[in-house]
């Protein structure tokens, strides 16, 4: 074990120390010299059609250097989408272009329609004020059934207001139709899955340099994935080549999916930067980061379950419309397709699952990915569907999965939603569940709950997810647009420390300290030698970055290849310096050692020879010691979990108290413990967020009436109790090198049905004879279902 | 313009400012101070707490000229002096009650506050202290052990974790 500890060991974070004196470097806190601030003008209605914008006045205000509106941008490209879908009849889906300002018409509260840059952040709210738009409102069109149904369109050149209509799998349909029309029991279940909204912390921010000698542009972002939104830039947008444009997400404040796409306001201070002559910052304030940051989920879903009398799974069906807003962000139409659709089978050996989504355009907000990003959406459908069945047969909740549990010798597994489980041990996950709740010790504590006038509910929950994304040949004949590999560089320097350039980005990850832990592992030196850059393209190999719980799975995947590929180059030149041969030696704890011998040397005796290569065979072997390794993996992963929660409720107000909460996780083989629980008990108050509290509302009008932190409830400290988790015993990822399946999303996907289940087994056990209560379930919202129950 | 003069840190500062300005952009924008972070424009995050005579204050919510003859404490004055994490910080590493680092110069000076009031808090305790202060990543957990630890008290063990 190297000094510091490797894989495995709870290493404290190294990236703590900047963040916790101050001295972190986020997009906001780099000032350049000459700087001057964009302001952006945006819509106050959800829908019209920009008749005239008169920005005379504005333009004589103090310190403006520049007016943008979306006529300046009519020849440059859309923000495309990432994924082709295509629909169940074969057409592809409707792709509207997505301008960097609105032009024509202004499609939700928020669109930025014009952009101020002047010297100052104040001058160009200022003059913002005075730009005069005269902007005829048009009907809003908001509910998604309604858009259906309508005759008021979002895109004029789309009469529907679709963008498809989906089915998986589309030859499953008439036997799962059957099966459902033969079985003995069907339980029906109409749901809501809640529009939220992400919510990173660090606002959105953007700041454009433009160099006039050598005709480049340097962007700081708040980004997730800056080689991807560099190329979006490049390929979609800009049209800027992409070696004359470097892209640099320095510390990023959070991101949860938000901060994965390329918006408007990137391109805006690059074209303002351009224009005149000087750096272009933009901060978002938090209510346009609320207007305008991809909000996540907004279902609405009808789910069949058929089966046995005795609880034996016969078929998932569900319908689900989708809101994707009023443009297509980067992936939204992957979200409630194949990072959903693909999951309706859970953790069960159901033989028959139909899924059907209509996607469609509203005058709201882009939704796209957040956290979990579509197996939120199917892990809330199924569980709680699931829970409903076993309540009318009179099954107890977690007999009722046991009984349908994919074993853990069916491993691998093809499940009747498409997918191949690679591995996985859901009836060891719901053992230690049971071992941690105690059900027994929970009755007692529902008597003493009663006792002081409260009623008390145990949800559990079985979850399963697809993550580590992708294999690229498999995305590629899904639809998806891009490659979903990732990459890193492996630099060891002549004095034997390292730098490893990663194309996955950390914005709270914990990267910085676990990706030397792998590599001080592998290598039997110290981590503490090995520093990790990350986040500026002009530094990093071309990388996906982070989303969907990839950055170990996939880049970590990378990193090991390259230090392989380090090791392998490392022992040719030991071997010369041992005269041996290579096959000779052996590399432990740091020393290639020619077997059955004494003779030894170090690996940083090897780094200085590869460096200085005196008596080099330099017609067999270059000098330098880096390589690179692209990995791709071949499958996706699949983390799966048992979850339990507790709640009381209070009969005379509704009011939900989160009393116990437990996750059990199987995220394959853990690095570092620690970062891992953070990972599960962030994602868990995610989930408990949407669950009880976060609601993302439009009124009919369009207005968004939760766009702050007044109106829109995020989870305080004073909302929860400890959260337990155990991750231990994981079963491996059987086809990447880590055996690692990734540990981001778990917690939000597990936990939003755990807590409902929890709620209606609270309000079952008082003798409310209430089976569904959309989230967030909110004191009035239990207090009405309650009452009218 | 208002001409202001106020100890930052220890050290005496000055700036001309407008009425408008607020004391978190006056110390991020004028002191380049950046540690105090902006979250919300709503005084509801907490990312931007200092301390103002000893005080907590959202830094947002103040003019700056407000603090004209004050002591302020930023996130950047509140490391020993020779260098290392005080108390506080390095419970927070040591718990990893931070991910992203956005709401933690925040955090760390709502709980400096708190505990300089009230050096044993209970688990409630902390959590209701913590109201104005919302986190993204963490929920919150390995904060309050961070904080709880500070105060030299043991957190109770969760199972398994």
């Amino acid at each position: 074990m190297p000094k510091d500890g490797g894989i495995g060991a709870s290493t404290t974070r190294r990236e703590d120390v900047r963040f916790l004196t101050g001295k972190g470097n986020y997009t906001a806190d780099i000032n350049s010299f000459g700087q001057a601030a964009a302001v952006f003008v945006r819509s106050t209605v959800a829908h019209g059609v920009i008749k005239s914008i008169d920005t005379m006045a504005a333009a004589e205000m103090p310190g403006v250097l520049a007016i943008f509106t979306g006529e300046d941008f009519v020849d440059v490209g859309g923000n495309p989408a990432g994924w082709l879908i295509n629909s169940r009849d074969g057409e592809p889906m409707k792709e509207p272009k997505r301008p960097v300002l609105a032009h024509g018409k202004v499609r939700h509260v928020g669109d930025a329609y014009a952009a101020v840059i002047a010297e100052t952040e104040q001058q160009a709210r200022d003059a913002a004020e005075e730009i005069i738009a005269d902007i005829e409102e048009l009907p809003a069109i908001v509910d998604m059934a309604a858009a259906l149904a309508g005759d008021a369109y979002v895109h004029d050149e789309i009469a529907t207001n679709q963008c498809f209509d989906w089915g998986w799998i589309e030859d499953n349909r008439a036997a799962t139709d059957e099966a459902i029309k033969n079985a003995p029991h069907v339980t029906t279940l109409e749901l809501i899955n809640n529009r939220l909204v992400p919510n990173a912390m660090e606002p959105r921010a953007s700041i454009g340099t433009y160099d006039a000698a050598g005709d480049s542009y340097l962007l700081h972002t708040t980004s997730q994935n800056p080689h991807l939104t560099r190329l979006l830039l490049s390929a979609f947008v800009m049209g800027i080549p992409e070696n004359k444009l470097t892209v640099i997400a320095p510390d990023v404040g959070g991101g949860f999916g938000s901060k994965i796409y390329h918006y408007g306001e990137e391109a805006l201070v690059l074209a303002a930067a351009k224009k005149v002559g000087r750096p272009v910052k933009w901060v978002a304030d938090r209510t346009e980061s609320f207007l305008t940051d991809a909000h996540g989920r907004d279902h609405v879903t009808k789910i069949e379950l058929a089966c046995e009398k005795d609880g034996t799974f016969i078929a998932f069906r569900t319908e689900t419309l989708a809101n994707v807003g009023a443009y297509l962000s980067n992936f939204s139409t992957a979200t409630p397709t194949f990072l959903h659709g693909t999951l309706i089978a859970g953790n069960y050996t159901v033989p028959n699952v139909y899924v059907n989504v209509k996607a469609v355009f509203t005058n709201t907000a882009p939704v796209d990915a957040y956290r979990g990003a579509g197996r939120p959406e199917a892990t809330y459908s199924v569980e709680r569907v699931i829970d409903m069945a076993a309540r009318e047969l009179g099954i107890d909740p977690v007999e009722i999965r046991r009984k349908n549990f994919i074993k853990p010798d069916q491993f691998p597994f093809g499940t009747a939603a498409g997918l191949e489980y690679d591995s996985g041990n859901y009836d060891a996950l719901m053992d230690k569940m049971e071992a941690i709740v105690d059900r027994k010790a929970f009755e007692e504590r529902r008597k003493q709950s009663e006792a002081n006038g409260k009623m008390r509910g145990l949800g559990i929950n079985a979850y399963v997810e697809a993550c580590g994304i992708a294999p690229s040949n498999l995305v590629g004949v899904l639809g998806g647009r891009v490659g979903l590999y990732d990459a890193a560089t492996v630099r060891v320097n002549a004095t034997g420390n390292l730098s490893v350039m990663v194309g996955a980005h950390s914005h709270g990850q914990g990267h910085e300290t676990v990706f030397p832990q792998i590599v001080g592992e592998m290598l039997g030196i110290d981590p503490q030698s090995v520093d990790i850059v990350h986040g500026d393209t002009s530094k990093i190999p071309f990388g996906m970055g982070t989303y969907g719980s990839r950055s170990l799975a996939v880049c970590g995947s990378a990193v090991v290849r390259a230090t392989e590929k380090i090791i392998a180059k490392a022992k040719k030149i030991a071997a010369h310096m041992l005269e041996a041969a290579a096959d000779d030696l052996e590399f432990t704890d740091g020393q290639f050692t020619v077997k059955g011998t004494d003779k030894s040397v170090s690996f940083g005796e090897v780094a200085l020879k590869a460096y200085i290569p005196h008596e080099f065979p330099i017609e067999d072997i270059e000098p330098g010691l880096e390589e690179t390794a692209f990995y791709d993996p071949a499958n996706f992963t699949y983390p799966s979990g048992a979850y339990a929660c507790e709640v009381e409720v209070d009969p005379d107000t509704g009011k939900v108290t989160i009393e116990r909460f437990t996750a059990c996780d199987d995220f394959g083989n853990v690095m570092n413990p620690m970062i891992v629980s953070g990972q599960v008990q962030g994602g868990v108050v995610q989930g408990i967020g949407q669950a009880l509290l976060e609601n993302t509302t439009y009124d009919e009008n369009g207005q968004l009436l939760s766009a702050s932190y007044m109106d829109y409830v995020m989870p305080r400290a004073d909302d929860l109790p400890l959260i337990a988790v155990d991750h231990s015993d994981g079963t491996p990822c059987t086809h990447n090198p880590l055996g690692a399946k990734g540990c981001g999303e778990g917690g939000a996907i597990g936990s939003p049905p755990t807590v409902v289940n929890a709620v209606i087994d609270a309000l079952q056990s008082g003798g409310k004879n209430v089976t569904h209560i959309d989230m967030p379930l909110t004191p009035a919202r239990v207090w009405a279902a309650m009452n009218n129950a | 313009m208002a001409s202001v003069t106020m100890t930052v840190n220890g050290k005496s500062v000055s700036g001309d400012v407008e009425g408008r300005t607020l004391m978190s952009d006056f110390l991020r924008n004028d002191l380049r101070l950046t540690g105090t972070h902006i979250g919300c424009d709503t005084s509801q995050c907490g990312a931007c707490v200092i301390h103002v005579n000893g005080e907590a204050v959202k830094s947002c919510t103040m003019f700056a000229v407000e603090a004209d003859g004050a002591e302020v404490a930023t996130i950047e004055g509140q490391a020993n002096t020779d260098g290392s994490l005080n108390v506080i910080q390095q419970a927070f590493q040591d718990h990893h009650g931070l991910q992203c680092g956005f709401c933690t110069p925040g955090m760390v000076m709502s709980a400096a506050a708190l505990l300089k009031d009230n050096p044993k808090p209970s688990e409630a305790e902390v959590r209701a202290y913590l109201e104005g202060n919302i986190c993204r990543c963490t929920g919150y957990h390995n904060i309050v052990k961070a904080i709880m630890a500070a105060s030299g008290q043991d957190v109770p063990a969760v199972a398994a974790e």
